[in-house]
């Protein structure tokens, strides 16, 4: 089972879920957690369903590029972690 | 009687009494956040404040008791963008809330979102839901539309009527200024007289690319719409059928914010700034030009005001005018906080050092 944890800056804002899904994909173990809390869809992803300018997606410590299909394969003892990207002042 | 008011920051929201020693911060709310635009409290109790979270968008809070607890509503959100879009490379994603109105008289329940990248949103139960008004945002003309102080175009204006409950206008940068008379159902571009002189010049009164940095329309008159323009100040008389430039405002016409009088059609406020390349008050002279003539003539106010070294800049909603008319308050960007109780005769700075400011309202 893939392990998704959420950076501790959510939290402020909404319940993050720390969990363990049978999801092959980035999108699905998403769409996992939005099942889990659906107020965290729009602070992830934006009106389009694409992962949000400033947020970040790591799987096994390999940064995500593809942002609209989040289609990234999982592995059964993935890790992944969504950050956000520093930014501001 | 105490007065309140609101100040949306770019870290948080400022509830403001003033009470006999003057305007003080009264609550904060989501410190450390941007806060876009507020709503104060509605007959109903509500109040909303919109967000814009660096990394994790767009955000609604509503409070039911005048900000002291809040819980969040669900943003507006745009539909699925069809195959074939971006309508000139604007993606169909909310940006920011850049206007929040409710209606006015019988139209009271109604609540109106202007976002970026230029959709209007209305919702009729309190903003627990809101939806995309089509007629507007399915416009061919706004494939013209562009950003102006964005890199997209924006809704920052809204204006009901008090007398005319299908009736609403809202002022676009960079769109001009469009009308609906039938509750949102059709739109029709009325900015005719304005002028961009950042357009070619066979384009310059093209009425679908003016910047009128803000619009606010006469409570007392309706068919009086002030607005400060990009390229100056523009004034109708006849509920935005034609504009006509209003020329005369001492230092300069360029500036963002504009108020208008509740109970004096003829009285509204601005301030200017020195040019649009050059964003700072004239002369390092803080001023706010008055007109009590329908823009036949100004005064400069200065009195209270900084007279040198001052390098504020009053943006498009940091101006606000009371139900009496007679306070004002004005925010800049460098996070100054300034009052009159005299219609704008004389200032007093209010003891605060603010975050940038993006918006002060009265209840």
């Amino acid at each position: 089972m893939a392990h998704i944890v959420f950076t501790q800056q959510l939290k402020r804002f909404t319940d993050t879920p720390e969990f363990d899904t049978p999801a092959s994909t980035l999108r699905a173990a998403l769409d996992a957690a939005f099942a889990l809390n659906p107020q965290l869809r729009g602070y992830l992803l934006d009106d389009q369903g694409h992962l949000r300018g400033n947020v970040v997606a790591f799987i096994d410590g390999r940064r995500c590029h593809e942002r609209v299909r989040l289609d990234d394969a999982l592995r059964p003892d993935s890790r992944v972690h969504v950050m956000q990207a520093l930014s501001g002042g | 009687m105490d007065a309140r008011a609101w100040v949306a920051t770019r870290k948080g929201l400022f509830e403001m009494r003033q009470r006999a020693g003057g305007w003080a911060i009264e609550r904060v709310s989501f410190l450390g956040e941007p806060v876009s635009m507020m709503l104060p409290p509605q007959p109903s109790g509500r109040m909303l404040a919109a967000l814009n979270l660096g990394h994790f968008g767009v955000k609604l809070h509503a409070s039911d008791d005048a900000g002291v607890n809040w819980h969040e509503l669900a943003a507006p959100v745009y539909p699925p963008q069809p195959e074939g879009e971006p309508v000139g490379g604007v993606a169909w994603k909310l940006v920011q809330i850049w206007a929040l109105e409710a209606g006015l008289g019988a139209a009271r329940g109604t609540l109106w979102a202007g976002t970026l990248p230029g959709g209007l949103f209305r919702s009729n139960d309190g903003g627990e839901s809101w939806q995309l008004v089509e007629a507007l945002w399915n416009q061919p003309a706004r494939a013209e539309w562009m950003g102006g102080g964005y890199d997209v175009p924006g809704i920052h204006s809204i204006c009901p009527h008090p007398l005319l409950p299908s009736e609403l206008l809202v002022g676009i940068s960079c769109g001009g200024a469009w009308v609906s008379r039938d509750d949102g159902a059709s739109w029709q571009v009325q900015a005719d007289g304005m002028r961009a002189g950042y357009m070619p010049p066979d384009q310059a009164e093209n009425p679908n690319t003016q910047d009128p940095h803000r619009i606010v329309r006469s409570p007392v008159q309706p068919d009086v719409l002030w607005c400060q323009h990009h390229g100056g100040i523009w004034r109708s008389g006849d509920n935005a059928r034609s504009w006509q430039e209003v020329t005369g405002a001492p230092g300069s016409s360029f500036g963002f914010a504009v108020a208008a009088h509740p109970a004096q059609a003829d009285t509204a406020w601005f301030v200017p700034g020195v040019a649009d390349q050059q964003r700072v008050p004239v002369g390092g002279a803080l001023a706010v030009n008055r007109t009590r003539d329908g823009g036949r003539s100004f005064e400069a106010l200065r009195a209270g005001l900084p007279q040198r070294d001052c390098y504020d800049l009053v943006y498009r909603h940091g101006l606000a005018v009371d139900a009496s008319g007679g306070r004002l308050l004005m925010g800049s960007t460098t996070g100054n906080l300034w009052a009159s109780d005299d219609g704008g005769d004389r200032w007093v700075r209010v003891p605060v050092n603010l975050p940038p400011i993006h918006a002060v309202r009265f209840d």
